[in-house]
């Protein structure tokens, strides 16, 4: 079919706005490549089969519609966590608030230094991860960032880290338009986590590119919220070797749009991953999607994908999840929930779950749902003293519980309890 | 303390369940109510508590001469009334503990006092599972969820000896429990009875009634009183049914 004329302008006006990188030497090949792909894909718009609950144009408008910056009195997130600290202001890299790139176990490097080198490892997995999941969905915003991000982190672990990568992105000048891309390589047996935090920028794109070798684990915790304002769309690109692991999880608060993309792919077998995500949303402003594409190309490989999404006072919720299973992937575990929790008459939770299977020994089971609060449990809960308004908490805590369960370290898990019941606090009726 | 008096309450789709409902509960007293299926006996305690979907089209409901119906039902269990449910709400995701602490506290903070420790708290809720044998399996799971019917009812009467309330209303708290588990209950609720704390069983079956003790039996049709007595009304349905009653008055 072809690409329709405001799609193709679209993508022209986003690649002169954003400058190409100079300087790079080995990543230039992936960098055209992705351009190339880029502009014949074309800008997203709301007719593709992927934007349809999603209006991308707060994403492709040049330049960007500012946003104000959002301060509360919120510790920043992670800050008592033994870690190491990364801040990039406004997308940019911020050697002077960051620690020193130094952890047991692993190498980083910015993304502007190892692209400087002349030959680097990172070629290998530099925007292929990325240009690996364009098909069979598109997912143009990520290949603009492959073409044109010269931020980002390049991190090789090989063993087991001692402690966390903490990223912090923070968002300081109201139009800035971040595009932000990390390259993470665990090597077999290795151990990863990382953390990711704060709002970004007015607005902020970011591609991760992970590939998780046998026996290894990437363990990711992330967190978007603050601007009210923000525009956010993140793409998570993993591969994932035999008996691996991969586990990722985002709470995301305010903010008028967020789009999360998680591309996984099971290349070896016996390998474990999690993808699972709680939002709450408050108000006309907010949009949040979380779209998701776990590929079995491997045997005995189990995925989950736990989606909730808690919405009031006009905000919208939406879920693309799919489940690929290709024909020799036999014994394969897939798992889908998403379920949203309407407060009010006026939010919207719109869902699409996938199942596509042309395997025969599987068991993959989805399910997704849309209420209100159960209204018996709450009368139970203030027939025994608890005010209705502690009691809806409650209940909404609870209902998200379940996406934060599958955190898989219970320092950071209560830590996400914590902030989202004082984020309950404040927009509390 | 508690005194009904003329209740009449109908459903939001205007259909009338009780008409006229008398009852006066003195302190310590043991109260039951009797009668057949649709006769109003759950409505009257869900009407005591609060539950939304009810309309009071006459009549009062005092506690300690403070007007129930006006109050909010976390009002109501600050101020002192406690309903057994008949059927216990399953909630996955809170905490049984965390449950019983945040009403306990809430109750306490209603009530101007300080609200307890968790230190304090976990002893005290040891104590009242343990004579109620509830493990502390059962305190950590979510509020019954994937309870059994007997566990469901030991766990409203813990909620109970935990809330220490002066009005406890118990709604067919035998259904659905085996012999055993009903006399665990029964020595639940009796080990709270201290003389002042006041007791309405609602029930279907004289059975519960020979473990837990009522001073006075009343028998419901229709949504009125039509009957009361002492514990010998009990014996009077379980041999004759509720038919002679109902003719008798009729």
């Amino acid at each position: 079919m072809a690409v329709s004329q405001p799609k193709l302008d679209g993508a022209t006006a986003l690649s002169a706005h954003f400058p190409a990188p100079t300087g790079a030497k080995w990543a230039n090949d992936a960098r055209a490549t992705a351009m190339g792909i880029f502009n014949a894909q074309g800008a997203p718009h709301k007719r593709d089969e992927y934007w349809r609950y999603t209006d991308p144009s707060a994403l492709t408008a040049v330049p960007t519609a500012p946003a104000a910056l959002f301060s509360n009195d919120d510790a920043p997130m992670f800050d008592h966590v033994d870690r190491v600290r990364i801040v990039f202001v406004d997308g940019i890299f911020d050697p002077a608030q960051s620690d020193d790139l130094t952890l047991s176990g692993a190498n980083i490097e910015t993304l502007a230094n190892a692209t400087a080198m002349d030959i680097h490892w990172a070629k290998d997995l530099f925007g292929k991860l990325e240009s690996n999941g364009q098909t069979p969905v598109q997912r143009p915003l990520a290949a603009l960032n492959t073409a044109v991000a010269d931020q980002g982190l390049v991190i090789h672990v090989t063993g087991k880290c001692e402690k966390p990568l903490a990223i912090r992105y923070i968002h300081n000048a109201e139009t800035s338009d971040a595009m932000v891309h990390h390259v993470v390589k665990i090597d077999k047996g290795g151990e990863f986590t990382l953390l990711e935090s704060g709002a970004g920028a007015a607005r902020f794109n970011s591609v991760l590119e992970v590939d998780v070798a046998d026996n290894a684990q990437f363990h990711h915790v992330r967190t978007q919220g603050r601007d009210h304002d923000r525009k956010t769309v993140t793409h998570m690109f993993g591969r994932l070797a035999q008996n691996s692991i991969l586990r990722s999880f985002t709470m995301t608060m305010n903010g008028v749009l967020t789009r999360n993309d998680a591309v996984l792919e099971f290349t070896g077998d016996d390998a474990k991953a999690t993808v699972a995500g709680a939002c709450a949303g408050d108000g006309t402003g907010f949009h949040h999607d979380d779209t998701v594409f776990v590929t079995h190309d491997s045997v005995n490989c189990e995925s989950r994908q736990v989606f909730k999404k808690v919405l009031r006072n006009g905000a919208t919720g939406v879920f693309q999840g799919k489940i690929l299973v290709k024909p020799h992937a036999q014994k394969t575990d897939g798992y889908q929930i998403s379920q949203g929790l309407l407060l009010d008459e006026n939010a919207n939770f719109l869902a699409k779950p996938e199942l596509e299977i042309y395997a025969d020994d599987v068991a993959c089971s989805h399910g997704s749902t849309v209420g209100a609060i159960d209204e018996d449990a709450l009368f139970y809960l203030v027939s025994r003293g608890v005010p209705r308004a502690q009691a809806q908490n409650m209940l909404v805590l609870a209902f998200l519980n379940e996406a934060i369960d599958e955190i898989d370290n219970d320092d950071l898990a209560s830590d996400i309890r914590d902030r989202l019941a004082a984020w309950m606090a404040r927009h509390s009726v | 303390m508690l005194s009904i008096k003329n209740l009449q309450v109908g459903l939001e789709e205007d259909k009338q369940i009780l008409k006229g409902v008398d009852l006066q509960i003195g302190e310590g007293e043991v109260h039951a109510i009797m009668g057949p299926n649709g006769s109003g006996k759950s409505t009257t305690s869900y009407v005591l508590a609060g539950k939304d979907g009810y309309e009071v089209t006459g009549g009062s409901a005092e506690l300690y001469g403070e007007n129930l119906l006006d109050m909010e039902p976390e009002e109501r269990a600050a101020a002192g009334l406690f309903l057994a449910f008949q059927y216990p709400v399953e909630i996955p995701g809170v905490g049984n503990m965390t449950f019983l602490r945040t009403a306990v506290n809430a109750q306490r903070k209603a009530r101007g006092e300080d609200e307890l420790s968790a230190g304090e708290f976990l002893k005290i809720v040891r104590a009242k599972a343990k004579s109620l044998e509830i493990d502390a399996d059962m305190l950590k799971r979510p509020v019954n969820v994937g309870f059994s019917g007997g566990e469901k009812k030991r766990n409203e009467i813990l909620q109970m000896a935990m809330l220490e309330p002066k009005m406890c209303v118990l709604d067919e708290t035998d259904s659905g429990l085996d012999v055993d588990a009903m006399k665990l209950v029964a020595k639940g609720v009796n080990a709270l009875r201290d003389g002042k704390r006041s007791f309405l069983v609602i029930t279907h079956y004289q059975r519960l009634l020979d473990h837990i003790k009522p001073d006075f039996v009343h028998i419901m049709a229709d949504g009125r009183i039509v009957k009361s007595g002492g514990p010998e009304l009990a014996l009077e349905v379980e041999n004759n049914g509720y038919a002679d009653i109902l003719a008798e008055v009729a």
